[in-house]
């Protein structure tokens, strides 16, 4: 096994599924000759050539609305949106169209697409480059929402997102593209969209995250272990939507405590719902109040204040403090 | 340096076959097999009339809102007819005279206007897409369906329908451009009809014509007389023949009207005149192509007569079998179908829910 970062991964992924199915096309801006600005697509163009890796014009509308189009007839494109930030622009190809097109025909067409973004904050990048809005779209009935949190796991969803025959919208968390490497198995590897994957086991409280955000959650949770010896349960969600209540409702019956982390704006966040689905199938088994640590309902700061923005392990840890003292 | 011209070409054509009296400029008149011809002035009638009889059960409360196509018969099913089956239709959503040509049922658009999407009715051997609403974003999934018959190496080509409103969208001109830069092989066709709702296309645009947005992204462009389905019939053909070998894009502008409301909820008496509507009744498509098929002597008055009776028969019989569906339909559980390939398990509950709330409260949704 190779260690991989995850662009690599992902690239891997990407590559393996465009040999084995000849429908897989790339399309969005840069990812030919340029390989992509964060080099996911590299030398794809030179392997499957123009016809399968398009360069296409500046505009996020038209790769949208293309890929709904050759999805209909049967191909899986992957289109980039090179930062979600300028996935509004495209916003209501999606909603319009993309999440509908099943359901509006009564089930004759469907669009099997994706659309790969980075997301996130964490690269000191310029205005509109850093959100984390994946609300958005798991907000849309007939989309899937996928964000992974490491090389391994991103081939293995980007993989069965390629494969669904429902449009899936992939948050790639760039502050984690290249910031640590993992094995990655050559040969293929699929974990199934709306599962989620306990990634630490313990009994005394439920940590419950995704994306970049796991890394300073299991970070967080190594020192509850380390200074108070408190056993924390990590969940990684991996599918924002459809989400998987069962494997953190079955955590937070056996810890009675939970704390819910993510970079995106706090109000009508995912953890508004997590916590909405912990409050209608495990409120009797609950010892305190459920915590959330997210960002702030404000724009993203310019960098120079971002890593005050984003949650660290420090205010995840302060957040899990306060639920296991209640 | 002297400033100097950059040459662009910067001729849009215009062309007319039938005039508005009827006559014919003999050198343009496309080769049209008679039973083609008939089965054109058929359709024409089926929808002028299906459409007209719509709108009386709208004011009934019989169905509900609908954007009616009075007027704009030639302008859509003059192009539409030049398709194969397994070329891509791409509507918006004032071409139900070409649908009913591709095989779309006249109960399924009674039952779709009466809020029962049930009514989405594509014909099975047809490469329809179902109507778009959202002002030409209908437009790119025409391109990416086009590219995609390219790739597969077949010869189908993909034709998308849209108003003048639509030629202000960015989707429209994202359309047109990325449709050249791949130099996918398919049609836009513009019914231009006058009128985005209230606003009139002088507003729509300062653009000479709609055609020539087609010079910007150097594709041909042209302008068609569309209320004479003889011309529309010939620029569409050229156009379909030009893609399908490899020729690529090319936008055809069709200057019609729209004689009736934008839809049932809306009253051109607040922008327009009366003067302006009875002008083009005299361009009117059908009495143009009647005549023209009276002195081609491919019509006769029994003919129309007979044709007529068949015409007033097939919209009532379809209201009919609409009826019967109708009281089949509008079991509410069904809203939870088609959402996604396999019913996430969330969404099962919610519908495990939803049943079991109609079982208790005996709901029977909108018609119980």
């Amino acid at each position: 096994m190779a260690k991989m970062t995850m662009v690599q991964a992902l690239n891997l992924a990407l590559r393996q599924e465009m040999e084995k199915d000849d429908s897989v096309i790339l399309l969005g801006e840069d990812v030919g000759v340029d390989g992509g600005v964060f080099r996911v697509t590299d030398a794809l163009i030179d392997q499957f050539g123009e016809e399968r890796v398009l360069d296409t014009p500046l505009a996020e509308t038209a790769i949208v609305g293309m890929s709904i189009g050759m999805a209909v007839y049967g191909l899986k494109p992957v289109c980039e949106i090179q930062f979600s930030g300028f996935s509004y622009q495209n916003f209501h190809q999606i909603e319009n169209h993309a999440a509908r097109l099943r359901w509006r025909s009564q089930g004759r067409y469907h669009v099997p697409m994706v659309m790969r973004t980075p997301y996130g904050g964490g690269v000191r990048a310029l205005e509109h480059h850093s959100e984390s809005r994946e609300v958005y779209w798991a907000h849309t009935p007939g989309l899937k929402m996928v964000i992974p949190s490491s090389p391994r796991n991103a081939r293995a969803l980007l993989v069965s997102a390629i494969r669904d025959p429902d449009p899936v919208i992939f948050y790639e968390p760039k502050a984690i593209y290249r910031a640590f490497r993992e094995e990655v198995p050559e040969k293929e590897e699929v974990i199934p969209i709306g599962k989620s994957q306990i990634v630490r086991e313990g009994q005394d409280l439920t940590m419950i995250s995704y994306g970049a955000m796991m890394r300073p959650t299991l970070e967080a949770a190594a020192t509850l272990k380390e200074k108070s010896g408190v056993e924390a349960e990590v969940i990684d969600l991996l599918t924002i939507s459809p989400l998987d209540d069962e494997l953190f409702v079955q955590s937070v019956l056996k810890t009675g405590r939970a704390v819910v982390v993510h970079e995106a704006p706090r109000s009508f966040g995912p953890a508004a719902e997590i916590i909405a689905r912990l409050m209608e199938k495990a409120f009797f088994y609950l010892e305190a109040p459920i915590e959330r640590v997210t960002g702030f309902d404000i724009v993203m700061p310019l960098f120079s204040r971002e890593k005050a923005y984003l949650p660290d392990a420090q205010r995840i840890l302060r957040g899990a403090r306060k639920v296991l003292s209640a | 340096m002297p400033r100097k011209d950059i040459n662009i070409p910067d001729k849009i054509e215009y062309i007319s076959i039938l005039n508005e009296n009827g006559e014919l400029d003999k050198a343009l008149e496309p080769d049209i097999p008679e039973e083609l011809l008939l089965r054109l002035y058929h359709t024409m009638n089926l929808a002028r009339n299906f459409d007209e009889r719509l709108l009386s059960l709208q004011r009934q409360g019989r169905i509900g809102t609908f954007p009616p196509i009075s007027g704009q018969e030639a302008a859509h099913l003059g192009a539409a007819a030049v398709l194969r089956p397994a070329d891509w239709f791409v509507p918006a959503f004032r071409e139900t005279a070409a649908e009913i040509w591709r095989g779309r049922s006249l109960e399924s658009v009674i039952l779709y206007n009466n809020g029962f999407n049930e009514g989405v009715d594509i014909p099975e051997d047809s490469n329809d897409l179902p109507i778009s609403i959202p002002v030409g974003s209908q437009i790119l999934h025409a391109v990416g369906l086009a590219w995609a018959a390219k790739y597969r190496q077949t010869d189908n080509v993909a034709m998308a329908f849209f108003g003048d409103g639509a030629t202000s969208e960015g989707d429209f001109h994202e359309g047109l451009n990325f449709a050249s830069v791949f130099q996918a092989p398919v049609i836009f066709v513009c019914q231009n009809n006058h009128w985005a709702i209230s606003l009139p296309r002088s507003k729509q645009t300062r653009s000479k014509t709609l055609a020539q947005k087609a010079l910007a992204y150097n594709m041909p462009g042209i302008q068609v007389d569309g209320n004479d389905i003889l011309a529309v019939y010939a620029a569409a053909r050229e156009a379909v023949d030009r893609a399908r070998s490899g020729g690529g894009p090319t936008l055809i502008e069709c200057v019609t009207y729209r004689m009736a409301v934008h839809t049932t909820a809306d009253d051109p008496k607040r922008y327009r005149t009366a003067e302006e509507v009875e002008q083009w009744e005299k361009r009117d498509p059908i009495t143009r192509f009647q005549n023209y098929l009276e002195d081609k002597g491919v019509l006769s008055e029994d003919k129309i007569a007979g044709l007529e009776a068949e015409v007033a028969e097939e919209i009532q019989s379809a209201i009919d079998r609409a009826e019967e569906q109708m009281k089949t339909l509008g079991d509410p559980i069904d809203m939870f179908e088609h959402a996604y390939a396999e019913m996430p398990p969330y969404l099962k509950a919610q519908k495990d829910a939803f049943a079991r709330e109609l079982a208790e409260t005996g709901k029977e949704g909108n018609h119980g």
